[in-house]
């Protein structure tokens, strides 16, 4: 596995051109409220968002998301394992004890697409959430918070990945 | 087509614990099948919501990086034995699913 780098490259690249034509993905909840499976106002919030979702590096995934800028939140309870043997099965949790938190997102720094699930709360939900990740390699896994006020806070491991879960 | 949501919630006190199977290989487009060697179509779980009683609970958004067959675990207030619980799906390819859960006591 030492041609790591033209892999990433290569997931990157095919990845973002499939998304790119498909276009037709994100309008699927609006399908699925149409089909009357969900009632119209019970969506928080319809869409995939495409450019956070397949931005390529952290920085970009963070500012194309709007979770730039978030300070470090001792409220924000991350729990992972330190060394990770599968890259296809990172199970990590996440438990934001600040008051009016709306959502939580991940961010995997070294995936060849950071930003790997966001989640929101509402009625009742606590915002805590457990989710399996996918990781390509070795890398540093962030959790940005966002209260209701638009404050954000992050709380961040690493994550040492013994193989690389990249082709799934 | 494709295969079920699994869902259990159980009452725990005053919160209920929501566990999420939601059974989707989550291709990311670059693994090669074993047999062809050519690479699986690109398709994966894009947005999910999980609502109680017809009130939206937890919305998600995924990318590939989230693993095969993922389980979820969430925790809700306010939930009751007999409540009911509705997950969907919609992936990268239009497909999606619905199923229901009932809250249980433990």
């Amino acid at each position: 596995m030492n041609n790591t780098k033209t892999k990433k490259a290569g997931c990157n690249n095919l990845l973002r051109r499939h998304l790119l034509r498909t276009a037709g993905a994100t309008s699927a909840l609006a399908a699925l409220a149409a089909a009357g499976v969900l009632k119209p106002g019970q969506v928080i919030a319809a869409d995939w968002p495409r450019g956070p979702f397949t931005a390529t590096n952290f920085n970009d995934a963070l500012k194309a998301h709007g979770s730039n800028g978030s300070s470090e939140g001792r409220d924000i309870v991350f729990n992972a394992p330190d060394i990770a043997e599968n890259g296809a099965q990172v199970v990590i949790e996440v438990t934001s004890n600040i008051a009016t938190t709306q959502s939580i997102s991940v961010f995997v720094e070294k995936n060849p697409m950071p930003l790997a699930a966001s989640f929101r709360f509402a009625n009742g939900a606590l915002p805590q959430v457990r989710v399996p990740l996918k990781m390509a390699e070795s890398s540093r896994v962030r959790a940005v918070v966002r209260t209701a006020d638009g404050k954000l806070w992050h709380a961040q491991r690493e994550i040492k990945v013994t193989l690389g879960g990249c082709g799934g | 087509m494709s295969d079920p949501i699994k869902i259990r919630a159980t009452l725990q006190g005053e919160t209920t614990d929501i566990r999420i199977l939601m059974q989707h290989p989550m291709e990311t487009g670059q693994r090669k099948d074993a047999s062809t060697g050519k690479l699986v179509p690109l398709q994966f779980i894009q947005t999910f919501l999980v609502s109680a009683n017809g009130k939206p609970l937890v919305e998600g958004q995924l990318n590939t990086a989230v693993s095969k067959n993922p389980v979820f675990a969430f925790k809700a207030r306010g939930l009751k034995a007999g409540d009911k619980l509705l997950v969907s799906w919609i992936d990268s390819s239009g497909d999606k699913r619905t199923d229901e859960g009932i809250v249980t006591n433990s």
